[in-house]
């Protein structure tokens, strides 16, 4: 269920820059310890990243979550860029496509509770985070 | 647009990043330190980032160019600051920035830096080699 | 809307005498709470529910906020007291017997009503006393964490073994959520003092599984990021077997096996060296002067 949800548009590197602080500010909220929210705004940061310099730009949608007493902040990264072709591979630690993808996935994944990724070759690409309290 | 400021002090550069660098602040820093590593003929750089609270693969791939590209200038690059949840989300992502010295914080530094920069001109000497 | 509140208001004392001794038969406790304090707590309880079902049948309406507020403080004050989440309940469901004998009693001759307002009450009853459990669960679950919060923080001291030396002497077994408090205590801990260097010793670590071990590298990897040395010690015979059986790999990292030998080697990083002092002559010759 979602308290309370926004979105906003990744076409510069100055939007990467606001929404790592709005991902800041909301951790920030929900009063998430100091390494969580540091976890939290350096996954949002790589994807947002991504989004822009993969994916050609996109957007990303912020929602504060409840599941019984305990809150928390998903994050949807959308962008209708040139896809993946290979999730799995993409995933794996230390894989580059040169244009410096690698660490960016593999290692936003360990740092957020939960990870989903849907992609398709010419039909974009949807990355989400879950970050609970 | 804004660019960070490189303070000279003796033969070392001195860097503080203080700000949330957007992606071109961030080159614009590689381009202005290694252009004065050059003019100045500089040993030793000292980048301090204390007052940095995130930093992803990207900032830590140009800290990383920033250290190579002295090394190739001949001048020593060293970390300073990093804090305790900067270093447990860096090495979570992967990144353990092998080749960067690091310290804890700017007096240390630059203590280190004296001391990489002593011993290579002691070599330097040792192999007669003139300047 | 249904009468059975005026029934309760009416025959007050009977309910509230009846309720007592229902209490007295079955989970009385009164080694926890003297008869005083419950006769209070059961005639304010049963006037808020007769006041707040007159306005509604949902207990989670704002009609019943009172009510609500008021249970939550009875199941803190008994849980305080030592009371069980089930005791705690039994207060409120004590008082279903004698509101059904108030009602029997009024509505003798009209059967269709006095079934309806013994569902009503009755139902109304029942989920306040799961609203008290609620409550009282809650709250053990609360010291529970808070306990577990404790035992992690004493678990994990981080000792000072001279000027900029760190050692952290791990004892017990190392799960995720321990390693996670160990290593941010450690790294504050060395911003906070200044270290260059810091000692993990794990003679009391009764296993290392790869899962340890990879919390400890990147504990000590974290350190260096930072600026400071890490040193691992107090390895015993069967831990390094395992750890080459598991193919771990240590070498970026410097090992010992006794916590004695991680010092001296931190001492001799910082350029800091033992000697040992020649007293005797020295404190003759004071002892002439004087």
């Amino acid at each position: 269920m979602a308290l309370k949800s926004e979105t906003f548009p990744i076409a510069s590197s100055n939007d990467v820059v606001r929404v790592r602080q709005t991902a800041r500010s909301w951790a920030s909220e929900l009063k998430f310890s100091l390494v969580d929210q540091t976890k939290f705004v350096t996954a949002t940061s790589e994807l947002a990243r991504n989004t822009l310099e993969h994916g050609g730009g996109g957007s990303m949608t912020a929602e504060m979550v409840e599941n019984g007493p305990r809150k928390g902040i998903k994050l949807t990264f959308r962008d209708e860029g040139p896809g993946i072709a290979n999730i799995e591979l993409a995933l794996r630690d230390g894989y580059t496509t040169g244009s410096g993808m690698g660490l960016g996935l593999s290692g936003s994944k360990r740092l957020v509770n939960e990870f989903d990724i849907q992609s398709e070759p010419g039909r974009g690409t949807v990355v989400s985070i879950l970050r609970w309290k | 647009m804004d660019r960070i400021p490189i303070l000279k002090v003796g033969d070392c550069l001195l860097v503080t990043i203080q700000v949330d660098m957007h992606d071109e602040l961030a080159m614009s820093l590689q381009e202005d330190l290694t252009a004065q590593i050059a003019k100045y003929a500089s040993r030793g750089v000292l980048i301090d980032i204390s007052s940095l609270e995130i930093v992803d693969s990207f900032i830590g791939r140009m800290l990383a160019n920033i250290a190579a590209m002295s090394r190739v200038l001949d001048a020593q690059t060293v970390l300073t600051g990093m804090q305790p949840a900067v270093a447990i989300t860096l090495v979570e992502l992967g990144m353990s920035l092998p080749g960067i010295k690091t310290a804890l914080n700017v007096e240390r530094g630059m203590e280190l830096l004296r001391e990489y920069m002593g011993q290579n001109t002691e070599s330097d000497e040792a192999d007669g080699s003139e300047e | 809307m249904s009468a059975f509140q005026e029934i309760l208001r009416s025959n007050e004392a009977a309910i509230l005498s009846g309720w007592l001794s229902e209490m007295a038969t079955g989970t009385r406790r009164n080694d926890l709470m003297n008869d005083t304090d419950l006769k209070t707590q059961a005639t304010e309880l049963l006037r808020l529910f007769a006041d707040a079902s007159q306005d509604s049948s949902d207990v989670q309406s704002e009609a019943f906020s009172a009510t609500r507020s008021f249970l939550k403080e009875v199941a803190r004050g008994r849980m305080e007291r030592g009371f069980s989440p089930a005791e705690t309940a039994m207060f409120v469901l004590s008082m279903k017997q004698p509101v059904f004998n108030a009602l029997r009693d009024s509505l003798k001759g009209d059967p269709t009503s006095l079934i309806s307002e013994i569902w009503v009450s009755g139902n109304l009853i029942d989920k306040l006393s799961l609203l008290t459990v609620d409550s009282a669960i809650g709250l053990r679950e609360q010291t529970i964490s808070r306990q577990q919060e404790e035992m992690l923080e004493l678990s994990t001291p981080v000792v000072k073994l001279w000027e900029g030396v760190l050692a952290l002497p791990l004892i017990g077994t190392l799960d995720s959520a321990r390693t996670q408090v160990v290593m941010e205590s450690l790294l504050s801990a060395i911003v906070e003092t200044n270290s260059q260097v810091a000692i993990i010793d794990i003679t009391g670590v009764p296993t290392v599984d790869t899962l340890v071990a990879q919390h400890l590298i990147k504990t000590i990897t974290a350190a260096r990021l930072m600026g400071a040395d890490c040193y691992l010690s107090g390895i015993r015979p069967a831990i390094a077997q395992t750890i080459v059986h598991l193919g771990i790999d240590l070498t970026d990292i410097q090992t010992k096996a006794k916590l004695s030998d991680a010092f001296a080697l931190a001492l001799q990083r910082m350029g800091k060296t033992v000697t040992t002092v020649k007293a005797a002559a020295t404190s003759n010759a004071k002892v002439k002067e004087a």
